[in-house]
């Protein structure tokens, strides 16, 4: 858990992390870092990045080389480990393949092989922990100051974050409510639907877009039909996948969609009274300020 | 599953034990209910589903295992591993086949997908961090599609969704050195 400041009784105790933005998060997806960053500052949490982080490898090396899958997030728990502070992980994609290493690391053998490629050797007495948990932490006080009043989201969580439960180890697989009950929490009215943990098509987009298309438009479509003003998401690829192709999903599928993709994080950066170009709402390729401007909302 | 086994012919047994002792997974114990298929994203592109690459290593079929779209159209979603009643590992038993095919050298069956991820590797190798845009230029290069995705440009621009300029981390030489001593360990453990 966080080490929490000697100011304890006092509901803002300090909450001080290590921080892993993950390479997406300073590119394509810089406005997930920076909403992230902005709201934990306001909640009174430290995000201290790593210095001279390197990738986790994401599918590519998971797909391909079994001990690169594991000795590169390895380097970044060390790092973690000798930082003595909890991990915070904006990007579900990082967060996973942390997860994974760490739970295989439990193996004695294997942490030993791994501790040799990188010429350290690791314990597994490391936390690692997705931004969603560390935000929507109910003990932590959320300073509203413009209610999502009358916004419905879809909250989506994809594969990642929830599966598998024994490595991951957060919220629920089929059915997880952290992202809802922190919608609430903000104001806003979570919908109820069917495939909020289904797949978007992950990494495969540039070798496959139309396996993304497919699963992407099924999922959109199911959160169109069910009245959500936007979807609210937690990963760089869910995002990239839902927001980037909502154009080629027309051409291909003949339903014009036109719903906003937005980070949990900007939603939350909305509430606590960010501008929505301080949070960079402006990047998104299916531009979100109409909709947000139509409910009042900015 | 002892019974099983016994009427199993001899090549059949071995890739099954190959892959049982690889990922510690019981495949014997599946009895093809079909639920890891049906949950599958991305079954309905797929040559033989999930469920059918666990029939294909219980019968010893390795070529088409080795040779199916399936073990690269997977995306690790997990979906069939959380669900099946077997508590079969299905995700952990496809990536090792997949690891498998390209340490017997068998052509993978979806190459664009394969070249998207030594792409992707090549990067982290040269800068330590993922490079997007050099992702594109290499991934285009190497598949073939020298035009994909360009159509794409003028809005990623408009945006601001591309940084042009590669991440700069002192990590970069850790990344490397980790590739190399992973390789060398590959080496020797072949
Ligand atoms: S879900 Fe499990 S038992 Fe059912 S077919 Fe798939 S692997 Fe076999
Ligand atoms: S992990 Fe692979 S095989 Fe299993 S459901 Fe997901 S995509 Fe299909």
């Amino acid at each position: 858990m966080a080490k929490v400041g000697s100011n304890t009784g006092n509901q803002t105790a300090e909450r001080v992390y290590s921080y892993y933005p993950g390479c997406s998060q300073l590119a394509t997806a810089e406005e997930y870092d920076v909403s992230a960053r902005l709201v934990s500052r306001k909640l009174g949490i430290e995000l201290r990045e790593l210095e001279d982080w390197i990738c986790c490898g994401a599918s590519a090396a998971h797909s391909t080389d079994h001990w690169l899958s594991l000795a590169l997030p390895a380097h970044t728990l060390k790092q973690a480990e000798e930082a003595g502070l909890p991990l915070a992980v904006p990007c579900a994609m990082c967060f996973s393949r942390l997860k994974f290493a760490l739970h295989e690391l439990e193996n004695k053998e294997t942490r030993d092989i791994v501790s040799h490629i990188i010429e350290k050797e690791l314990s597994t007495a490391v936390a690692v922990e997705p931004m969603l948990k560390i935000l929507a932490d109910e003990s932590l006080p959320i300073p509203v100051v413009k209610p999502l009043s009358g916004l419905k989201v879809a909250c989506y969580y994809g594969c990642l974050l929830v599966r598998p439960p024994e490595v991951v180890k957060f919220d629920n697989a089929e059915n997880p409510q952290t992202m809802e009950r922190l919608m609430q929490r903000l104001g806003a009215e979570p919908i109820n639907w069917g495939l909020k943990t289904a797949c978007c098509g992950a990494g495969v987009a540039f070798p496959r877009l139309d396996v993304v298309l497919k699963l992407s438009y099924r999922l959109l479509s199911l959160i169109k039909a069910s009245g959500a003003d936007c979807v609210a998401v937690a990963c760089p690829m869910c995002h990239a996948n839902l927001d980037m192709y909502q154009k080629d999903m027309k051409a291909k599928f003949g339903e014009k969609l036109d719903l906003p993709v937005l980070y949990f994080t900007q939603l939350m950066g909305l509430a606590l009274g960010f501008s929505p170009k301080e949070l960079l709402l402006n990047k998104h390729i299916t531009n979100p300020l109409p909709m947000l401007r139509k409910k009042e909302l900015i | 599953m002892q019974d099983t086994k016994a009427i199993i012919p001899e090549p059949a047994s071995s890739l099954l034990s190959f892959v049982q002792s690889n990922t510690g997974q019981n495949i014997s114990s599946c009895y093809q209910c079909g639920k890891c298929s049906a949950g599958c994203p991305t079954a309905y592109a797929m040559d033989i589903g999930p469920r059918q690459v666990m029939r294909a290593i219980q019968l010893g079929l390795k070529d088409e295992i080795l040779g199916s779209s399936a073990i690269w159209l997977c995306v690790s979603c997990q979906t069939c591993s959380v669900r099946c009643p077997r508590e079969i590992d299905i995700a952990r038993v496809i990536e090792s086949l997949r690891l498998l095919s390209q340490a017997e050298g068998t052509p993978p069956a979806q190459r664009e997908i394969a070249v998207f991820h030594r792409a992707f590797l090549q990067q982290v190798r040269i800068f330590g961090r993922l490079y997007e845009v050099g992702l594109g230029i290499m991934y285009n290069l190497r598949s073939g599609h020298f035009f994909n995705n360009m159509n794409r440009l003028p809005s990623l621009f408009a945006k601001k969704k591309l940084r042009l300029i590669p991440q700069r981390t002192k990590g970069v030489s850790d990344a490397r050195r980790i590739a190399a001593r992973v390789k060398k360990l590959e080496s020797e453990l072949k």
